[in-house]
């Protein structure tokens, strides 16, 4: 049995009377590509401080590649890459300097420069690296702080929210760099209130909520716990009679616009449509929509994420 | 195991940090103490002799000296720290396989880096004031990083607990700069009223810069290997409160 890559075993946090963590328990295989979703102030950035030191936790213990973070957190330490979701930088020094100062503090000298210039590269950011933090962007400086949490190629990579608040094309980037990552032989742990991010990279999910766990399953079994799509019609006429099958189906009638609710398992769309031609209704348009992870997401947080 | 080139890393840092700005960092302190020569050794060196054959002016310099070498010692922890907490950047040295023990011999390292420094640009500066004698220069540096040690580490206290500036600026006014003020960088506490002598003897900072000046003029008030072991007690002792509360994580890991 192979040791996971992450081992979080029955973690709780308090912060006074609130309970930000209440016996959290799952674990991240190695190489693979982790979701940790959850509304805000679920306890994400929580759960990923303790795992990185940042916290300490009121009870349990995490694990990364085998060493707990509290007795072996020298060992931990070097095997995560931490992204911070704050967006945080030192006004002293360039992005070059920087990844050489951090690349120091793992005990690694200029025998490892090469790398951070490769991660420069990469990253886009050749052209900025000599300049003073102060004067990147926010998007730049958030590059840097991926970087940076590269600097000792650890084993573990984490990622959170890095796609908060960032333009659509850099997060075309960040999208493409972790999966690189991720094809690079990293276990990657991204947390993110993008769902459609969740369901477009990761291969597990794990959704946090009010401190709780409330799934930990692949993607796509939970994506398959809504078994249900859409058929949205635009009849030619109103007055046309559906027949009574599949009147059943339909949710909602707004006019001539008729939705209707298939079973993923059971209903065809092909005995649909041919129920509708027997049935001599014409449409003069039609559009399927098969839900994601925000249903899901609603159905079990019972919150709506935007 | 130790990370070696970790602490070498964060304390090079710390020092590179400060000499970027060694405007405010170096030359506005020496400019300082320029001051406080020129007003008090013109007014006050005809009339003061404090020990039989030193001048006021040859017995303020080292007291001057001092007094500077420490507070910005202290200055070089509290802000160099506490800047970091409040700009977030101190993650990136929490997330790093450093022990609190590597920091703290880091921070306090640069800190006694930035006390050394100024007090020999501020000695440079004295010695168009006086003809520089030094009566031993290993006891004089003894003092010299062993006060900034302690002030050091006292600043990397200041900046755990405080929450904002103010509580920074409180502790530099309300304690350091008394304390500096009162241990006799000015005066010989010999020349004070019995009670207040007695005061003076319980502020640690008093043996620090009277230590400092027997190793600068060969004389002090009080018997320097005395000076020296309570120095270092109060060393142990800081460094000590500092090392726990960093383990304790109090305020930077909680
Ligand atoms: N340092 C702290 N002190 C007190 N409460 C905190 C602290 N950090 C986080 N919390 C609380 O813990 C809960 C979880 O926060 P967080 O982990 O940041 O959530 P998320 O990252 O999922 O948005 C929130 O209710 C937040 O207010
Ligand atoms: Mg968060």
């Amino acid at each position: 049995m192979t040791i996971p890559a992450v081992k979080v075993s029955d973690i709780s946090k308090n912060y006074g009377s609130l309970k930000a963590l209440s016996h959290v328990d799952f674990s991240i295989d190695k190489g693979s590509f982790f979701g940790l979703l959850g509304p805000n102030g679920a306890g994400k950035s929580t759960l990923i401080n303790i795992m990185a030191g940042l916290t300490h936790a009121s009870d349990g213990n995490i694990d990364v590649m085998g060493n707990d973070v509290r007795r072996k957190w020298r060992k931990a330490r070097n095997a995560l890459g931490v992204v911070p979701q704050e967006l945080a930088y030192d006004p002293f020094f360039s992005a070059r300097q920087m990844l050489r100062l951090q690349s120091g503090y793992f005990g690694l000298g200029s025998g490892n420069y090469p790398w951070i210039d490769e991660l420069l590269e990469r990253l886009d950011l050749g052209g900025k690296a000599d300049e003073n933090m102060m004067k990147l962007s926010g998007g730049m400086k958030r590059r840097v702080l991926i970087a940076q949490a590269l600097v000792h190629k650890p084993s573990v990579v984490v990622l959170d929210e890095p796609t908060a608040g960032v333009d659509v094309q850099l997060r075309k980037v960040l999208w493409e760099f972790t999966r690189e990552l991720h094809g690079d032989g990293h276990t990657i742990l991204l947390t993110t209130h993008y769902l459609e991010e969740a369901e477009a990279l990761c291969e597990k999910i794990a959704i946090l909520d009010h401190g709780k766990l409330i799934a930990n399953e692949t993607t796509k079994s939970l994506l398959s716990r809504y078994p249900y799509s859409y058929l949205h019609l635009e009849l030619k006429d109103s007055s046309s009679a559906l027949p009574e099958k599949i009147r059943d189906m339909a949710v909602s009638f707004k006019g001539r616009n008729v939705t209707l609710r298939l079973h993923r398992e059971k209903d065809r769309i092909g005995n649909i449509l041919e129920a509708l031609y027997a049935a001599k209704v014409s449409f003069s348009d039609l559009r399927t929509e098969v839900p994601g992870l925000e249903e899901i997401f609603i159905s079990l947080t019972g919150e709506n994420n935007d | 195991m130790i990370n070696l080139r970790g602490m070498y890393t964060l304390f090079s840092k710390e020092v590179w940090r400060f000499l970027k700005v060694a405007i405010q960092t170096i030359v506005t302190p020496v400019i300082t103490i320029l001051l406080y020569l020129l007003v008090f050794a013109s007014v006050l060196s005809e009339h003061v002799e404090i020990y039989d054959g030193v001048g006021y002016t040859l017995f303020l310099v080292p007291g001057l000296v001092m007094m500077s070498v420490i507070q910005n010692a202290f200055a070089n922890n509290s802000s160099s720290l506490f800047q970091s907490k409040l700009n977030g950047n101190i993650v990136f040295m929490l997330l790093a396989p450093l022990s609190n023990l590597e920091v703290f011999i880091a921070y306090t390292c640069a800190a006694i880096v930035r006390g050394v420094l100024v007090g020999i640009s501020a000695f440079l500066i004295c010695v168009f004031f006086i003809t520089p004698d030094i009566y031993n220069i290993w006891i004089l540096l003894f003092f010299a990083f062993i006060g900034s040690g302690v002030l050091g580490s006292l600043g990397l206290l200041s900046a755990i607990w405080a929450d904002k500036w103010d509580h920074i600026a409180a502790f530099q006014n309300f304690v350091v700069l008394p304390l500096a003020f009162l241990s006799g960088s000015f005066y010989s506490i010999k020349s004070l009223p019995g009670f207040w002598q007695k005061v003076s003897m319980l502020n640690p900072l008093f043996y620090m810069i009277d230590g400092f000046r027997y190793g600068f003029l060969g004389v002090s008030d009080h018997a320097v290997m005395v000076s020296a072991v309570i120095v270092s007690a109060f060393f142990i002792l800081v460094s000590t409160l500092t090392l726990v509360t960093l383990q304790k994580g109090c305020k930077l890991r909680y």
